[in-house]
């Protein structure tokens, strides 16, 4: 809605955008620069072109890693959306268990990345960690060095760990907002459990639905720390994702020109996606409105 | 459809009740009979509310039988009831067609689908939303989405009640007059029992044949419109029935008169009402007469709203209203005097009986 | 004085309010009175300054205000939903204004008092809102609103949330409050009783447009067009189509009468005749009124009152009588019209000939 015109308003904005130009913008810009120069180091550069666009479009490395990252978000998906509905369904709506439960489930999303790699990679060891010396002694295989599925397992079961009680926040706060009238409506007609969700609560949830969706989708796609520090990237290359793959590049081998063009293709896919879920779920039943 | 018996029903929304005014609902003991209009009117945090919900069962009362017909109903829950109700706030499914918003409580039962596709059809052309049957319910104006609501109880045809809590509150003045009117024309056409609670007493009067008055958890009286008006049997109904409310002056009795400070009032019939504090006069500002005969009145205040006067001002040192008509003179001393038809003794609140 | 020259207000391609202009003397109380969506509370928003409108101006004591920001310009609003500071007493609530205009403490202590006995709040004043029922709420808002002592107090369906009887009451307190200060007091409202019970000036909306401006009960009794007539109507105006040829007006049905006074000098035509419901009557109140008849669809009884309803020539029509009035439905009955009561718009829906039509 239009507002009454006052240029005062600059003023309050202007420290935002002197720090989105120095965080974002002056590096992005830098990132571009190098994605189309060569280097050999002693800060020396040459202009390459679209040639490291081209070289990291036709490299299987690439491909293989965004792979893993789409696959990894899928995964993730997957289970913390239903499981994070599913758990906000059951939150108690008044009473001393609200409280409780808004405390529980704000716990995880208090713990720093790094931590809870960590905590998770001892957690996880064979032989010393208490998941893994439990698994090995209910007979289960479980060695997330070596084995791929097993890595694999850990990481989404982690990220699970810490990031479903983002989504359950979102949707109970979705939910509390639902007014008495419509369930009691929902009683009088009949509806059945199922009705009341797939007609009431999802639709009233939609909202939310979409930051919860938008954020695990950004998030997970963009995982670093913790494959970091619980596996490294490994076994082998099986939990390499793109971020770590631009971090071996760029830090570890130095190339800076090809990482800064792999990156500049990672941020555009990033933004590309996360358009299409948008405008996938606003646009959902508004179809045929008046 | 069936009659409601209303077994000393008592609610408390306290989980140890003790004392009287733990309770939301006093002690109500009532029937509604099969096919009446009725009405509960009471101010809010009257326990209107509450009782329409224990009827719906939504609240289970925490004393009480409540029985649809024969059936004790009081362990059912509301979907088995089979009860209709209409909120204050339009409920509707948004992802949902007009159409599919009725077919819904149909499906839910299991109707099969040629029978819902007929009585769907029908129950929109009753309530005048056929040409939006496909439309989704989402973009439709607040009464519209309000006979969405009434359609989704229609359909079902066999409801052995339908209830409306303020159904009314969010619609425009001039579509209060038609929803109103189409509501009494369903009552007449297919004689279902209906239960309309609201605050707003021109809602009330006009929709039900019998309205039953609501006060601090008690129903204080029960009658028509014409009896809630004529003879208020508390000087609550008489000041929340009527706009402006009943005149209430203090007075004393002697026989059939009734001494007002230095005034005397004649009045229809001896009252003499043994160990009352507080006896009182009430009369209605339709009933007193503004003119150059009677007693003297002093005038403070005269609101013109159209089709009469309102004319405010003391008399005797106690306030009093009196509606003056379009067309008639407000004299220049006006003296004011008494319909007996109108006149109405109450000792301690509660209305006397007068003798001949 | 507030002006309001030429409003127009656009948002998208949809038009909230088109072309209002309306000067709003200190000292008095205006009410917006129109249906839902008409533009009340968009034309409150730009008086306030939280919208800007798309052209036009504004204007106080002369003074062009359109850009100022609501903080910068002398205004007190209250809404339709009960707006209080939760977690302060009513006393700090109604203190807000003042304290943040850094009053002293005394006049600060004066000024709470007296607004709360007006809106006896008095018992109140250390309790916190949510411990409050609807109507003490929406008066502690209201008790700011006074004591802001603004240059201008909008009201926007204050008392909407509120039940009918304490309605009744505030309705009947709010005039003597109005008249008390000497501000310039805006009141939005969707019922036309509530516009009488106010009085003052009434602005009668539609469609974003203003459709008269005048006295309240002048605008009542003799509305300048059909739509007006029937904004201000409730029960709703009562219509049907007539005819005027050779000196007299033909109704469909065979009912034809004379035009009298201003009427018979309107030119020949297809007219819309219009009534209020309560002058409608069983018994002939004057020597010449029309007689018509016409079926019961329907009876509405309060007691003191009926609504009976009524179809006559295709239209539908309410008459107010007093009494209980007992018909079946079906039944044709006779009722009487008064022709000097009636209102006649033309084919545009303009009032014709209105110089004696109403008679008060």
């Amino acid at each position: 809605m239009e507002k009454t015109w006052n240029n005062k308003a600059w003023f309050l904005v202007l420290p935002v955008l002197v720090l989105v130009a120095f965080s974002a913008i002056i590096p992005l810009m830098t990132v571009v620069n190098y994605s189309v120069q060569d280097t050999f180091g002693n800060n020396q550069f040459f202009w390459a072109g679209l040639d490291w666009f081209d070289d990291t479009l036709h490299s299987s490395r690439f491909w293989e890693a965004l792979w893993r990252n789409l696959l990894f978000s899928g995964i993730i998906l997957a289970i913390q959306i239903p499981l994070g509905i599913f758990i906000a369904l059951h939150m108690p709506k008044r009473g001393w268990g609200v409280p409780v439960c808004l405390v529980l489930m704000a716990l995880p999303l208090l713990i720093p990345w790094n931590v809870v790699g960590t905590i998770w990679q001892v957690f996880g060891r064979v032989d010393i960690g208490l998941l893994g010396r439990a698994l090995a002694g209910l007979g289960v295989d479980y060695n997330y060095v070596q084995d791929p599925f097993d890595a694999w397992a850990t990481i989404v079961v982690m990220d699970v760990w810490h990031w479903t009680s983002l989504v359950v926040l979102l949707c109970y706060a979705g939910l509390v907002s639902i007014p008495d009238a419509y369930y009691q409506a929902a009683r009088i007609d009949g509806a059945s459990r199922w009705s009341v969700f797939r007609f009431i609560q999802l639709p009233k949830m939609q909202r939310v639905l979409l930051i919860a969706v938008l954020l695990r989708f950004m998030d997970s796609f963009m995982i670093y720390t913790e494959p970091f520090v619980v596996t490294g990237g490994g076994p082998g290359n099986e939990t390499t994702f793109l971020s770590i793959d631009l971090v071996k590049m760029a830090i570890g081998q130095f190339d800076v020109g090809p990482a800064a063009a792999m990156s500049l293709i990672y941020f555009l896919i990033v933004m590309l996606l996360s358009w299409v879920f948008y405008t996938v779920m606003t646009n959902y039943g508004q179809g045929d409105e008046r | 459809m069936a009659r409601i018996v209303l077994d000393h029903i008592r609610h408390s929304y306290l989980s140890n009740p003790v004392r009287d005014e733990d309770y939301a609902l006093k002690e109500v003991h009532h029937t509604f009979a099969d096919g009446g209009a009725y009405a509960l009117l009471g101010p809010s945090g009257c326990g209107k509310t509450s009782l329409l919900n224990i009827i719906s069962g939504l609240v289970a009362p925490s004393r009480g039988r409540i029985l649809f017909g024969d059936q004790d109903v009081t362990d059912l829950p509301t979907e088995r009831r089979n009860i209709a109700q209409v909120f204050q706030f339009p409920v509707v499914y948004d992802t949902m067609s007009v159409f599919d918003n009725m077919a819904f409580p149909l499906r839910n039962r299991g109707v099969d689908e040629a029978d819902i596709q007929r009585r769907v059809t029908e129950t929109l052309e009753i309530i005048g939303l056929a040409d939006r049957a496909h439309k989704r319910a989402r973009g439709l104006t607040a009464d519209q989405k309000q006979k969405i609501s009434l359609g989704r109880g229609l359909v079902r045809q066999d409801v052995n009640a339908i209830l409306f809590d303020e159904p009314l509150t969010v619609i425009d003045p001039h579509m209060k007059w038609v929803l109103r009117s189409q509501l009494k024309e369903l009552h007449k056409r297919f004689g279902y029992t209906m239960v309309y609670v609201t605050h707003d007493q021109t809602e009330a009067l006009t929709f039900a044949q019998t309205v039953v008055v609501m006060f601090e958890g008690q129903i204080v009286q029960i009658g028509t419109p014409a009896e809630l008006f004529e003879r208020p049997s508390h000087t609550f109904v008489g000041y929340f029935i009527g706009s402006p409310g009943m005149n209430v002056m203090p007075v004393t009795l002697d026989g059939a008169t009734a001494h007002l400070g230095s005034q005397t009032i004649a009045l229809p019939g001896a009252a003499s009402p043994a160990n009352a504090t507080r006896i009182e006069l009430g009369v209605r500002p339709e009933y007193v007469r503004v003119g150059r005969e009677g007693m003297p009145m002093q005038v403070r205040t005269v609101e013109d709203i159209g089709r009469h006067r309102i004319v405010r001002g003391t008399l005797e040192g106690s306030e009093i209203a009196a509606i003056l008509p379009e067309h008639d003179e407000l004299p220049a001393e006006p003296r004011v005097s008494f319909d007996p038809r109108g006149i109405n003794i109450y000792a301690d609140s509660w209305r006397q009986v007068l003798g001949a | 004085m507030l002006e309001l020259r030429n409003i127009t207000k656009q948002v998208g391609a949809e038009t909230h309010l088109s072309d209002i202009s309306l000067r709003l003397e200190r000292g008095t109380l205006n009410v917006l009175l129109g249906p839902t969506l008409s533009g009340k509370t968009s034309l409150m928003r730009i008086m306030a300054g939280l919208d800007r409108p798309s052209s036009g101006t504004i204007h106080v004591d002369g003074v062009d205000v359109t850009g100022v920001s609501p903080q910068k310009r002398d205004v007190a609003m209250v809404f339709q939903q009960f707006i209080n500071y939760p977690s302060m007493t009513v006393y700090d609530n109604i203190a807000s204004p003042m304290r943040v205009a850094g009053a002293d403490r005394q006049s600060i202590d004066e000024a709470v008092q007296r607004a709360a006995t007006l809106m006896k709040l008095t018992p109140y004043l250390d309790r916190t809102p949510l411990n409050l029922s609807g109507g003490q709420q929406q008066r502690t808002a209201l008790a700011r609103a006074i004591v802001k002592n603004a240059g201008l107090v909008l009201l926007d369906e204050p008392l909407a949330n509120l039940d009918y009887k304490l309605r009744e009451e505030l309705r009947a307190e709010l005039p003597r409050i109005f008249a008390e200060s000497g501000t310039i007091f805006v009141y939005a409202t969707t019922e036309p009783s509530e516009a009488l019970l106010l009085g003052g000036n009434t602005a009668t909306l539609s469609e974003g447009r203003v459709t008269q401006f005048g006295r309240t009960i002048e605008v009542f009794r003799r509305p300048a067009d059909l739509i007006t007539a029937r904004t201000f109507s409730d029960p709703p105006l009562n219509t049907v189509a007539m005819h005027k040829s050779n000196g007299a007006f033909s109704l469909e049905g065979g009912v034809s009468f004379p035009a009298t006074d201003a009427l018979h000098a309107i030119a020949d035509g297809a007219y819309t005749m219009g009534f209020q419901p309560h002058h409608l009557s069983l018994s002939r109140t004057a020597p010449d009124a029309v007689a018509l008849r016409a079926v019961v669809t329907a009876l509405e009884i309060t007691g003191s009152e009926s609504f009976v309803h009524l179809r006559f020539a295709g239209a539908d029509w309410i008459m107010l009588t007093p009494g209980v009035q007992n018909y079946a439905v079906g039944e044709e009955i006779e009722v009487f019209l008064d022709p000097r009561l009636l209102m006649v718009f033309d084919g545009a829906g303009r009032a014709v000939g209105q110089a004696t039509a109403m008679a008060a």
